[in-house]
């Protein structure tokens, strides 16, 4: 570690550029060679909800938030475009886009992860008898989660699509294809390209050959032509002709498998929680595929150009930080997210009152998209700071129902967790996590790992950073919470939490 | 309601009616729209403008004024506070080696709201949450620049903690001239910290963030801060004042 800044280890010049786009935001951040952040800018965009269960974005307004958000960073840094060694880009994962290869638009909004309009569509694959089939191959239970069926219904539903799609005029991409495409030219010799992670969740991928699956794709009656080109997570993909010209974009990996890149999570057994819009728990697992036996799933960590690919094991939990937001935008109990905390140290304890937000039917290790959300335990007793805090529980005992899982899968206790995201700056929580898992919760020195991975992954492929190893060395602790609850407590709470989780269950009755 | 008073009860009536009419209001208008006599509404009006709370413009409109709007600001949610400060604290950790506190001013004292390890890996504990003295380390001589000293006894930690109201003031100027605080064996023996201030739009000082660590890491054998630290510092201060909405920081 070097000590102040003019005894500075003589570091290499210039600057990796990361764009994380998100769900609610995207964010463009500058990284040194120290791994430090230099820059940051970020800007929403629009939540589009149309029917009930249904999640929109315009991935028009995405591109352009790239096209202000990169050069704005630049400009907070004092960076020219010689000074990018490399792009990398990370990415809300499953979200599906498609788009006029001609023009350059999206054909209709994006389709988020978390919308459920393919619950019918995936009952009826399963019918088929799908789902045993379908994990073998590609690691995924069949769920409204994935890309694959989103694809599908989107070629179902609108008039002439199919047809395009058949002919490459209509390309599919996640967002990261989208916006390698935008940067690279678009209808101008764009290049069609998905990273192994980000393709690992589209259920279309064979997990063993990490290519497209002829009987996925038939299984799905996705026309081959309309997908996007599978390559590694650390490659030079191309160079940006537009907003940074001559830039290599180097890097593009889902934001969850970013993550655990950032946290350099790059040996089996390495874990992380990110926790944000939803959280991850991610645990590398090596070069062997690893099935879950406990409500996990089976995805790619990464694939470095030129190695075999690094799997993981991912409990997903999606409602976390949204859960604040909602109680921010649909509530008005607060005006800010960190509010939550402020609220929610007004009381003691939960007062007897759990929060289960099935928002989206339950993830792991249930998947349960039947289910909907909850508030049990209410009495005239409960304030807002209860609710508030019942709110920040869900996350602890979300976390922990995924820990289980792992814990269950791979026959060793979790000794401590790795933690980022922005969840990470509300301590409360993260003293419950720590309470509730009986074991340390442990932040490090960049909580934007997201970012940093994906700078790690294009800095590599480039060269800036020589080894997994250097990377390695940077990780440095920022903050440590101990449990501190008494085992009867953490038991009985426990016990609560899941008897108000079997209360979300069966709610939509088919 | 035992023990109301009237004339504040018509004036918050007055300040809701003028929060309602971005544009300003006549005095009749105000009179007539809340049902009190004229002389009655232009002494509470008068009464609000001397505090500051409303304005006059030049046709004699009165109208909710700036200063109002910014009370609520004025209390920056501390939790809100760390939340926009975690990459930049980060970042200045990082940088210099050293541990990083943000803090607020207090009843009694200046309250940790967010600490960030040296990044050594060397077993640390948290210390958010902890109250510091403000007289006696660099955070709480940067955010009492900005409020003034602090009435009642200066307590002694080290021979070195300042205890005399005349030089802790004469203290408070320098830091608000020079724009950071630097504290040696002030308040833990062996102990040092350099802070700079944190604002809010407006200018508004919301907090402060600092390093702090071994005397002979922070200064030189002349007590100087060592090279770098300080802009690092002040670099950081303004960073996140400028995610904060300050303008010219
Ligand atoms: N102090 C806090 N306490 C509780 N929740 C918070 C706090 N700060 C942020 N959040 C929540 O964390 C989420 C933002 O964190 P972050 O930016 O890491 O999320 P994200 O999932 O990466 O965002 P995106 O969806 O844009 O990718 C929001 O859902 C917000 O409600
Ligand atoms: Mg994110």
């Amino acid at each position: 570690m070097s000590r102040g800044q003019a005894t500075q280890a003589p570091g290499r010049d210039g600057f990796v550029v990361a764009i994380d786009q998100g769900t609610t935001s995207t964010r463009c951040i500058l990284f040194d060679h120290d791994g430090r952040l230099v820059a940051v800018t970020q800007r929403e965009h629009r939540q589009h909800y149309p029917r009930p269960g249904w999640v929109e974005h315009d991935a028009a307004e995405i591109w352009r938030s790239v096209e202000r958000l990169v050069p704005a960073a630049m400009a907070q840094a004092g960076a020219g475009p010689d000074d990018v060694v490399a792009i990398g880009i990370a990415n809300q994962r499953e979200t599906t886009v498609l788009w006029d290869r001609r023009t350059g638009e999206p054909v209709g909004r994006a389709v988020v992860w978390q919308d459920t309009r393919t619950s019918d569509l995936v009952d009826e694959m399963a019918a088929d008898g799908g789902a045993e089939k379908y994990v073998e191959r590609c690691g995924l239970p069949l769920a409204t989660y994935f890309s694959g069926p989103r694809l599908r219904w989107l070629l179902d539903a609108t008039p002439g699509l199919r047809w395009r799609a058949e002919r490459g005029e209509v390309l599919f991409g996640t967002i990261e294809s989208w916006l390698v495409w935008k940067l690279t030219g678009g209808p101008d010799g764009g290049v069609h390209v998905t990273d192994v992670t980000n393709a690992s969740r589209t259920m279309l991928m064979n997990l063993q050959t990490l290519d497209w699956d002829p009987a996925m794709l038939a299984a799905m009656d996705v026309p081959e032509a309309v997908l996007p080109e599978i390559r590694s997570s650390a490659e030079v993909y191309g160079r940006a002709r537009t907003v940074v010209p001559g830039a290599r974009i180097a890097a593009a990996l889902g934001d969850q498998q970013a993550a655990l890149f950032g946290q350099t999570c790059f040996s089996p057994g390495d874990a992380k929680c990110t926790y944000g819009t939803g959280s991850f728990l991610l645990m590398n697992t090596g070069r062997e595929i690893t099935r879950s036996s406990h409500g996990l799933l089976t995805t790619v960590a990464h694939r470095i150009d030129g190695e075999p690919a690094s799997y993981a094991l991912e409990g997903s939990i999606a409602v976390t930080g949204s859960l604040i937001q909602w109680l921010r935008d649909n509530l008005g109990l607060i005006s800010t997210a960190p509010e939550v905390e402020t609220l929610a140290r007004t009381v003691e304890d939960n007062g007897g009152c759990y929060f289960v937000p099935a928002f989206s039917g339950l993830f792991a290790p249930h998947w349960r998209s039947e289910a909907r959300g909850v508030i049990v335990g209410l009495t005239s007793y409960i304030t807002k700071g209860h609710l508030a805090r019942a709110a920040l529980e869900a996350t602890a005992w979300q976390t922990r129902e995924v820990v289980e899982a792992m814990d269950a899968d791979s026959g060793l206790r979790l000794a401590s967790l790795r933690v980022d995201g922005g969840m990470t700056s509300n301590n409360l929580l993260m003293q419950t996590v720590a309470d509730v898992l009986d074991a340390p919760v442990v932040r490090p020195m960049v909580s934007e790992t997201v970012s940093l991975g994906a700078a790690y992954a294009a800095g590599l492929a480039v060269g800036f950073w020589s080894d997994l190893d250097s990377l390695r060395r940077r990780w440095h602790r920022a903050a440590q919470w101990r449990p501190a609850m008494e085992p009867e407590q953490r038991q009985s709470e426990w016990e609560n939490w899941q008897e108000a989780v079997r209360r979300t269950f069966g709610w939509i009755r088919h | 309601m035992p023990g109301s008073i009237q004339s504040i009860e018509r004036a918050a009536a007055l300040l809701k009616l003028m929060a309602r009419t971005p544009g300003g209001l006549g005095v009749v208008d105000a009179a007539n729209a809340l049902g009190l006599a004229k002389g009655t509404t232009h002494g509470i009006l008068r009464t609000l403008v001397g505090v500051g709370f409303v304005e006059q413009d030049p046709a004699g409109r009165y109208r909710a004024s700036a200063t109002l709007a910014d009370l609520a600001e004025a209390g920056l949610d501390a939790n809100e506070l760390r939340s926009r400060a975690v990459n930049w604290a980060d970042s200045l950790a990082s940088r210099t080696g050293e541990a990083v506190r943000i803090a607020t001013l207090t009843e009694g004292g200046v309250l940790v709201v967010h600490h960030v390890f040296r990044p050594d890996d060397s077993q640390q504990e948290m210390e958010v949450g902890d109250v510091l003295p403000a007289h006696a380390c660099a955070l709480g001589k940067v955010l009492l620049a900005s409020t003034g000293t602090p009435r009642g006894h200066l307590v002694r930690y080290t021979s070195r903690t300042i205890t005399q109201p005349l030089a802790l003031r004469r203290a408070l100027t320098a830091v608000r001239e020079q724009g950071w605080a630097l504290d040696v064996d002030e308040h833990v023996p062996g102990q040092a910290s350099i802070a700079a201030p944190v604002r809010d739009r407006g200018g508004l000082v919301v907090g402060a963030i600092d390093v702090h660590g071994a005397v002979d890491d922070l200064v030189d054998p002349r007590l100087r801060p060592r090279a770098g630290l300080v802009p690092a510092v002040r670099h950081a201060a303004r960073a996140i004042s400028r995610d904060l909405g300050a303008e010219s920081a």
